[in-house]
């Protein structure tokens, strides 16, 4: 029988749970790396058994670690994020110039085709790749040496890069969203970059309708139709049919348009999930109501989903990159809180129940369908 | 030999115990003695000082023989007693956080 296994990222280390195609039973594994930040792990879709991890530490800095069995023993890989050539500087919180600084690693994409292929997003904003497994890290200097570069200016979370598109359609189109820069498309590898936030409106930014400098906090896609992205911005849900060229908003009936995860279904690709939360400035669930919104419209018309979520005293957030989906024919659904539970939900949201309670704050979840 | 003593967490990176001895070729300072721990360790490259400006981390502090040394030149030779391995060197994580 197929199954699931969940990655979950934590402010405490990583932890794997890990079930049969039920999704009743879990067994839950880690911490692995205790005590680290582990902003993300990810598998290869080439070979599931190979992981990818982002281990930080304010006092230690970055680790990579890498797993070929599924997250059972782990190898420390290469750590050296050096940027191309002069970083030059960004703007900062007061305004001046501040010289780019690599921080940490916010999420891995590894690549659909190559399994020793994957890509970083790091703060302060880059992209980098590494062809070996992780071993060695080069970054696409392109994106940062885009001239409005110097524009960018950090979120309250730092300057990260925290969203990573690999077009399964066009190996040479990769999207990207930086926080507080907004999002950015390559049509040749990584080579040039160039800035897709048409239609996009933010009023904390002087210029609302600015070419960069939203607010983005996450995009996703669906495979099989690799030019509709569905966007959770700092507020408002947004969509683009023409891979980011433009944007229209499709927040429509929800309580909340403030958020951080975004996800589409594995077999419905107009149907999409977000976890709306108060405001920018209570970042809580509505009314203490934990509620993950779902739409079967691509947007506009949404749908409260509750049934086994907490509708009272419920004070958790749901970060950018803790939101998943499975691909099992049912299709699951996933997400971690700052609470340190993780909720799934066996049938496309219908009814939730939690994996766990009572891990460290979650940072993100990926799930892998294994067969 | 040199004895250096690794916080916890480079400790489970490097998989050694509380204390690791390593051999230092010529004048024995900070410089000389994280190079050689990184050498005998690759995978605390990084971790101690930054990969790139080669700084100690700010988080992290050089102590021996009861002195604070993390803001003497890295090039400065370090206390005899370490030098001769009666004392070891302290690579300290400050106490912060939660």
């Amino acid at each position: 029988m197929s199954g699931v296994r969940v990655l979950v990222g934590t402010r405490k280390g990583a932890f794997i749970l890990t079930s049969d195609g039920k999704r009743e039973q879990w067994n839950v594994s880690g911490p692995h790396f205790a005590g680290w930040e582990i902003y993300h792990v990810n598998g290869s879709p080439v070979n599931p058994d190979r992981l990818y991890a982002s281990q930080s530490s304010g006092w230690f800095g970055q680790m990579i670690q890498r797993s070929d069995d599924g997250g059972k023993t782990w190898e420390a890989v290469g750590n050296k994020f050096a940027y191309e050539g002069v970083p030059g500087t960004h703007q900062w919180y007061d305004g001046t110039q501040h010289p780019w600084a690599f921080a940490r690693v916010w999420h891995l994409e590894p690549s659909p085709t190559d399994v020793d292929t994957v890509y970083a997003g790091v703060e302060d904003a880059a992209l980098f790749r590494s062809a070996d497994g992780g071993q060695t890290w080069q970054e696409l200097p392109g994106l940062r040496e885009h001239g409005s570069g110097p524009h960018w200016q950090p979120g309250a979370g730092g300057m990260c890069l925290h969203t990573i598109i690999l077009d399964p359609s066009d190996p040479q189109r990769i999207f990207i969203a930086i926080s507080a820069a907004g999002a950015f498309r390559t049509d040749d590898g990584g080579k040039t970059w160039r800035p897709i936030n048409r239609g996009l409106k933010s009023q904390g930014i002087p210029d609302p309708n600015a070419e960069v400098g939203h607010c983005v906090h996450h995009i996703t896609m669906h495979p099989s139709r690799p030019g509709t992205l569905f966007m959770q911005k700092h507020w408002d849900i947004m969509r683009s049919d023409d891979a980011g060229d433009s944007w229209r908003e499709v927040s429509g009936n929800l309580p909340s348009d403030f958020g951080f995860p975004i996800a589409v279904h594995s077999h419905e690709p107009e149907t999409i999930y977000v976890v709306p939360i108060k405001s920018d400035s209570e970042h809580y669930p509505p009314e203490g109501k934990l509620r993950v919104y779902r739409s079967r419209g691509g947007g506009n018309e949404w749908e409260a989903l509750t049934n086994g979520l907490p509708q009272k005293d419920c004070y958790v957030n749901v970060l950018r990159d803790a939101m998943a989906v499975d691909s099992l024919d049912s299709c699951g659904v996933y997400f971690g809180t700052t609470g340190g539970q993780v909720y799934a939900s066996a049938d496309s949201g219908d009814t939730w129940a939690p994996i766990v309670r009572d891990l460290p704050a979650v940072l993100s979840v990926e799930v892998q369908t294994l067969p | 030999m040199i004895r250096v003593v690794l916080p916890h967490h480079l400790r489970n990176l490097a998989r050694v115990g509380d204390e690791v001895e390593i051999e230092v070729t010529g004048a024995v300072t900070q410089r000389s003695v994280l190079d050689a721990v990184e050498a005998a360790y690759p995978v605390l490259r990084g971790t101690i000082r930054d990969h790139v400006s080669r700084q100690r981390r700010p988080f992290l502090r050089f102590f021996a023989c009861e002195q604070d040394l993390s803001h003497e030149p890295p090039d400065d030779p370090l206390p005899e007693a370490v030098a001769a391995g009666k004392e070891p060197f302290l690579i300290v994580g400050a106490m912060a956080g939660g």
